[in-house]
C-alpha cells in the first residue's frame, strides 16, 4: 500500500490506519467524534496528501480546460481564484469532481481525488491531444487541510510569513508563499486552509501545527464533517453513470457560453431537455438508529437510495444524503435493518460554520 | 492491547458474560469489540421480560462506523436493560466491562463459552 510523507506522524499520533483506495491512511486517532467536534469548535488537521495536484501549462491551457470540465474557467480572472467543477464523460456522467485554481491563462492548478487519479490522468491526457498544453501531475506534493473556526489563526502562529500573504485571502482563493500553495478552501463546512507543500516539508509543518494545538483528524471525521456540510463525495453522490443534474450539482455546470463545447455537454443538454428524474436531498432521521449507505428510501414520489448515511455529531441525530425522485418532499421512510424508520427530507447543508441549518 | 477480565466468560462474537450467582447473568461487549467498532452513538436494547432464543440478535450496538448485532448466547429472558445507554451510548466505549453493560438475563446453564485465557488467545 502507498504511504504519504506523514505516515510516521500518523503512527506517532496513534492513528488507526486503514486501506483507503490503496493508501494507508488514518481512520481516526482514538475518537472520531472528538475529532469531528475539534474541527467544528476549534481547529483540526487532515493529511490529504493522497489527493493529486495536476498543473496545466501552455498557451492553450485555458482553451483546453474549457472543454475538459463542465464549469467555465473563463469565470477565473484573478490569480489564485478557485472553481469547483465536475469533469464529465461523453454520456454526461462524472469522471471526477475537482477544484481548479487560476494562476494566469497559461497556468492552472487542479486537485483531483485520490481513488480516481490513474483514471483521471489517462482521461485528461487523451482529451489533451491536439491542444498546446502540458499536463503535469505533481506526485511530489503533500497536502494538509487545516480546518475549523480557529484554523487560520493557528496556521499563522505555526508558519512564518503566511499571515502577511494569506491574511486577506478571501474564501475560495489561494496564494503562493515561497514553495507553499495555500488555499482558503476545505471539505468540512468550516473556515480554514488547504496547504500544498513539498513532501520533505510535510512532517515539519505537521509538527509545527501540532505545537500550536491543531489536532490530527482522520478520514472518519472528514466524512461526517463533509456530510454535515452537504458536500458530495465522488463515488457516493455521483459517478460515471450519474450526471451533475441528478446529483444536485447543476450549479457547477455552466451552459451560458453556447460556443463552449465541453465534453458531455451534448448529453447533458439532452438530459436537461428531458428533465432529470432524480436528485440528491438531505434526510434527518426522526427515530433512533444510524442511516447507512444504500438503504432504501420510500418517498411520496417513489423509491430512492441513501448515497451517504451516518450520524451527525453536531446534531446528535442520524443524517444522510440520498438520491430520490425529483420533487420528493415531506416525510419519508428508511428501510433500516428490517424495520422502517421515519425521516424528514431537507435541503442540505445540515451544518455550516458551526451552526445547525435544518 | 485489549483488556480481558478473568472474572467472566466470553463468546466467539466478542461478548462477555458474567455469572451473578443467582441464576442471572450480565452481558456486554468486550474491549476488543468496542475498539473495533469505534465511537458508539446508539444502542438498541430489549425490554424487561423479552425472551430470546440462542443466536437471536437481541441487541444492536451502532457506532459512527457500523451497526453490529449482539446475539443471545443461550435461550434467555431479559430481566434488566441498561437504560443509561439511551443517553450515554459512549459508556460502551469508556466502560465496556462496568457501566457500559448491555443486559441482565435469566437462564439455565450456558454452554460453549470461553474463559479469559482462551478468549485472549483468539485475539492474537
Amino acid at each position: 500500500m502507498k504511504q504519504t510523507p506523514l505516515y510516521q506522524a500518523h503512527l506517532d499520533a496513534g492513528g488507526k490506519m486503514v486501506d483507503f483506495g490503496g493508501w494507508e491512511m488514518p481512520l481516526n486517532y482514538g475518537s472520531q467524534l472528538e475529532e469531528h467536534n475539534q474541527v467544528r469548535h476549534d481547529a483540526g488537521m487532515f493529511d490529504v496528501s493522497h489527493m493529486t495536484v495536476v498543473d496545466f501549462k501552455g498557451s492553450e491551457a485555458k482553451k483546453f480546460l474549457q472543454i475538459l470540465i463542465a464549469n467555465d474557467v473563463d469565470k477565473l480572472k484573478t490569480q489564485g481564484k478557485a472553481l469547483y467543477s465536475c469533469m464529465l464523460n461523453e454520456t454526461g456522467g462524472v469522471v471526477d469532481d475537482l477544484i481548479v485554481y487560476y494562476q494566469n491563462d497559461t497556468d492552472y492548478r487542479m486537485v483531483i481525488n485520490a481513488g480516481t487519479t490513474d483514471k483521471d490522468i489517462a482521461w485528461i491526457k487523451t482529451q489533451a491531444q491536439g491542444f498546446k498544453v502540458r499536463v503535469e501531475p505533481k506526485f511530489d506534493l503533500a497536502m494538509i487541510a487545516v480546518q475549523g473556526p480557529n484554523a487560520r489563526e493557528k496556521v499563522y502562529q505555526a508558519m512564518n510569513g503566511v499571515e502577511e500573504i494569506c491574511g486577506k485571502l478571501k474564501p475560495f482563493n489561494a496564494a503562493s508563499v515561497g514553495n507553499l500553495f495555500i488555499a482558503r478552501t476545505g471539505y468540512t463546512g468550516e473556515d480554514g486552509f488547504e496547504i500544498m507543500l513539498p513532501e520533505k516539508s510535510a512532517e515539519f509543518t505537521w509538527k509545527m501545527l501540532l505545537e500550536v494545538g491543531v489536532k490530527p483528524c482522520g478520514l472518519g471525521a472528514r466524512d461526517t464533517l463533509r456530510l454535515e456540510a452537504g458536500m458530495s463525495l465522488y463515488g457516493a453522490e455521483m459517478n460515471e453513470t450519474v450526471s451533475p443534474l441528478a446529483a444536485a450539482l447543476t450549479w457547477t455546470v455552466d451552459l451560458s457560453d453556447e460556443n463552449r463545447q465541453f465534453v458531455g455537454r451534448e448529453a447533458l443538454e439532452a438530459l436537461k431537455h428531458k428533465g432529470a428524474d432524480k436528485t440528491i436531498v438531505g434526510l434527518v432521521l426522526e427515530g433512533k438508529g444510524v442511516i447507512r449507505n444504500h438503504q432504501q428510501v420510500i418517498t411520496n414520489l417513489g423509491i430512492g437510495e441513501v448515497t451517504s448515511g451516518s450520524f451527525s455529531p453536531t446534531m446528535g441525530k442520524a443524517i444522510a444524503l440520498a438520491s430520490v425522485p425529483k420533487g420528493a418532499q415531506g416525510l419519508c421512510e428508511i428501510e433500516m435493518r428490517n424495520k422502517k424508520v421515519s425521516a424528514k427530507i431537507v435541503k442540505p447543508p445540515f451544518v455550516r460554520n458551526g451552526k445547525i441549518l435544518v | 492491547m485489549s483488556e480481558v477480565r478473568d472474572d467472566r466468560q466470553y463468546t466467539e462474537t466478542h461478548e462477555w458474560i458474567l455469572d451473578n450467582g443467582d441464576g442471572t447473568y450480565t452481558m456486554g461487549v468486550t474491549d476488543h469489540a468496542q475498539a473495533l467498532l469505534g465511537d458508539m452513538v446508539f444502542v438498541e436494547l430489549p425490554s424487561e421480560g423479552d425472551e430470546a432464543s440462542i443466536e437471536d440478535e437481541f441487541c444492536v450496538v451502532e457506532s459512527v462506523k457500523a451497526a453490529s448485532g449482539v446475539y443471545a448466547p443461550t435461550d434467555l429472558e431479559v430481566v434488566e436493560a441498561n437504560e443509561a445507554l439511551d443517553d450515554e451510548p459512549e459508556l460502551v466505549n469508556t466502560s465496556c466491562y462496568d457501566n457500559g453493560w448491555l443486559v441482565k438475563f435469566k437462564s439455565d446453564a450456558i454452554d460453549g463459552l470461553m474463559d479469559a485465557d482462551t478468549y485472549s488467545a483468539t485475539l492474537d
